[in-house]
């Protein structure tokens, strides 16, 4: 029992960063019908921009959750930066072309950036300063962190105001407006490229927060870590029913529980014919049974086809 | 109709490319080194030098090629005359990326520029793969780092490397974990690569032949960064220790995702995750920890190499550069010998040839492995990994005796000759009663 719930534990924190990474896929996807390809490619450059605050700040005696805090805040900006970036430079002048032009210039975006990163930080394997001891806490026979307990939590909140912001606020509702219709939101007076760059910009704030967490939590950082990353939280954000924040989040967390529950049971299940090494394809697997049955995902709703 | 017609074109000429390709093949194995008789009296000589310089072991690579650049800028400084002519020696540095596929690209490439030899490649996956190309070339190859014993199995007469292999190396962390840890029940992770499963069955093999119970087989790949779901899972059969084949880039969070989870087990590993770079990613975690190197640890190489390498990069080497550095010039000593630098030529010079570099006596035996290779056990203390033992020719002596021994400058012959295969677990035991 106590592994079980050690497993989910594992899981829980691998998939609240997937849910944090999904909902910035979702909500770009939400508002202009487009998959940002180059989502996963924040992450790692504000794990990077982390890092290298992070190791500045390291032997200047802060206690180390300033120094976690001053790296974030300084991810944040550069991450919103390269947000809006990528939405003016690539994205918005093919806001009229056909689909595949968007997605072609999302996965060119993807590979220069992590190609800037190769400059800057390296090809080598980045060891994060681990200036957080990890503490223990048992929890019935299992063992929680405290970074994983700072994940939870972070993500939880990030989570929570996002809601209250989508949900509660103008900006809010002009987001949900253009949506549903862009061209009506702007005729009832929305700021279409407005609303779409703030979009931008709080998908790239959450990619920061993300790549912080996920660096903080391996210790390692890489100018590749984004890829893969960015396709499991893609497929939670497909899984949850891509456009729809409560899917996002419930797919991201999903993703990672059965991700951990099945490296950690297949093998005993099927006498090791399957074992932890499909551990990445057990996400996928996921995805696309439910796929199969439901093709808008978990929460997604039918919608009509939009020209 | 009209797309149909263009695919037939497009097919047509894509037929016709290949069939160019092909055409080419055949040739470049003869039309080795330019020996024409009348021109320039100097003949420029291409060594190759192959390992990953993009992604996670970059900085490995980058090591390996600069034992080779080091050879080959002191064979250019000690103006060698191969057949009369004055010789220029060229490195050709190539990136495999640690990728099979690309690492036969690279070594076509290679062979179409026709070197005269090849150091390289670094992993065992790409090596074993690009060393069928080099043997239909009949270009020499020498690997400095590949430790899969496939590599040398083949029967590739060209192929020839100056590391141990899995099957000395897996054997000796085996049974020094047996003898010293000595576990009960051992939990052996893998990621997947030729390399890391090659590692983890020998490990396996000597655990089992020792009556040590060894767990289900475990693994991740060569990118995974999250182990929290396999340890738990072995964490649930209480191992005694874990030994994961794999480099440091994994293995590092590996060792810190397990001591964070409880798992008090010893954690050894193979030559791949048998860096400083450890106590860096896996911080305090790290400490404690064993593995394994085939061949002799850096700092145990002569001091004339050390000295000559942090001169010429202003780093120290890391890890196989000595290595790399003795199979250029292995290459280079070979074509002194034959006095050619035709591979046809020198290949029969190479493979007979007794040669102290900076890793100490070098022969090769039938197979292309080098003889008698040394075994060396590292533990990480401090942040550092440290030498605790070496192992050659079924002896085990600690580094300091190693070092007495092959003073520099004058590397002693080796002391016990002896077997061939090395009877780790007597000589760990024997490394044991020492202490």
């Amino acid at each position: 029992m106590d592994i079980f719930i050690q497993q989910l534990i594992n899981g829980v924190t691998l998939g609240s960063v997937y849910a944090v990474v999904a909902l910035g896929y979702t909500m770009v996807y939400g508002i202009i019908q487009l998959i940002n390809f180059a989502h996963g490619e924040v992450v790692m450059i504000g794990a990077m921009v982390a890092f290298s605050v992070i190791t500045a700040l390291a032997p200047g005696g802060w206690p180390p959750l300033m120094v976690v805090a001053a790296g974030t805040i300084v991810a944040i900006p550069v991450c919103m930066a390269i947000g809006y970036g990528l939405e003016r430079a690539a994205y918005r002048p093919l806001r009229n072309a056909p689909r595949l032009a968007p997605l072609i210039s999302a996965i060119g975006m993807s590979i220069i950036l992590q190609h800037l990163a190769l400059l800057v930080w390296s090809r080598n394997f980045i060891a994060f300063p681990q200036i957080i001891k990890s503490e223990p806490y048992h929890v019935g026979g299992a063992i929680i962190t405290n970074v994983q307990i700072a994940i939870i939590a972070t993500s939880v909140a990030m989570m929570a105001g996002l809601a209250l912001m989508v949900y509660r606020t103008r900006l809010g509702t002009a987001m949900r407006a253009t949506a549903q219709n862009p061209h009506v939101a702007g005729l009832m007076g929305v700021d279409i490229n407005r609303i779409i760059a703030v979009t931008f910009l709080i998908a790239a704030a959450l990619a920061a927060v993300a790549g912080v967490m996920v660096g903080s939590y391996y210790g390692i950082a890489h100018y590749q870590m984004g890829s893969l990353l960015g396709l499991k939280a893609f497929s939670a954000a497909v899984l949850g029913g891509i456009g729809n924040l409560p899917g996002a989040m419930l797919g991201g967390v999903l993703l990672g529980v059965v991700e951990a529950l099945g490296a950690g049971y297949i093998g005993d299940f099927t006498n090791n014919w399957f074992g932890s090494n499909y551990q990445d394809v057990f996400a996928f697997m996921v995805l696309i049974a439910v796929l199969v049955f439901r093709p808008t995902g978990l929460l997604g709703e039918r919608v009509g086809d939009r020209t | 109709m009209k797309h149909s017609k263009l695919a037939l074109t497009l097919i047509a000429a894509a037929i016709g490319l290949i069939g160019c390709g092909e055409e080419k093949k055949p040739e470049p194995p003869k039309v080795e080194a330019p020996k024409p008789p009348p021109p320039p009296p100097s003949i420029e000589i291409k060594i190759g030098s192959v390992a990953p310089l993009t992604g996670g072991i970059a900085h490995l690579g980058k090591d390996n090629e600069n034992g080779v650049r080091l050879a080959v800028d002191e064979a250019n400084a000690a103006k060698i005359k191969i057949d009369g002519k004055d010789a220029k020696f060229v490195m050709m540095g190539e990136d495999d990326q640690a990728d099979p596929k690309v690492g036969t690209t690279v070594a076509q490439k290679l062979v179409d520029a026709k070197v005269a030899g090849v150091v390289g490649h670094l992993n065992s996956g790409t090596s074993i793969p690009a060393s069928s190309i080099y043997n239909g070339a009949g270009i020499p190859v020498i690997s400095g780092s590949a430790t899969n014993p496939k590599l040398t199995e083949q029967g590739f007469k060209v192929q020839f490397r100056v590391v141990g292999r899995d099957d000395q190396q897996g054997p000796a962390i085996a049974s020094y974990l047996a003898t010293n840890a000595k576990p009960k029940v051992v939990a052996v992770i893998d990621d997947a690569t030729a390399y890391g499963e090659g590692l983890a069955n020998e490990v396996e093999k000597t655990l089992t032949a020792a009556k040590i119970k060894v767990l289900p087989r475990e693994k991740g790949t060569d990118k995974t960064t999250d182990w929290k779901a396999v340890l738990t899972k072995v964490k649930g059969k209480r191992p005694d220790a874990i030994f994961y084949g794999g480099m440091d880039a994994t293995g590092g969070p590996l060792m810190k995702q397990g001591r964070e989870l409880g798992i008090k087990a010893v954690f050894a590993f193979g030559d791949g995750a048998c860096t400083d770079e450890m106590s860096k990613l896996a911080g305090d975690a790290a400490e404690g920890l064993l593995c394994s190197q085939a061949g002799i640890p850096v700092k145990a190489a002569s001091q004339k190499f050390l000295d000559a390498y942090k001169k010429a990069f202003n780093v120290d080497p890391i890890l196989y550069a000595p290595f790399t550095y003795d199979a250029a010039n292995m290459l280079i000593d070979a074509m002194k010998k034959a006095n050619s630098a035709d591979p046809a030529k020198y290949l029969p010079e190479l493979a007979k040839l007794s040669f102290i570099g900076a890793t100490g006596k070098i022969e090769f035996d039938e197979k292309g492995d080098r003889k008698d290779a040394e075994m060396t056990i590292f533990t990480m203390r401090g942040g550092k990994i440290e030498p605790i033992a070496i192992i050659k020719g079924g002896n085990s002596m600690t580094v300091d005796e190693y070092l007495k021994m092959a003073a520099p400058g004058a590397p002693a012959e080796a002391p016990k000759p002896a077997a061939e295969a090395p009877k780790p677990a007597a000589a760990a035991a024997k490394d044991e009663a020492k202490k």
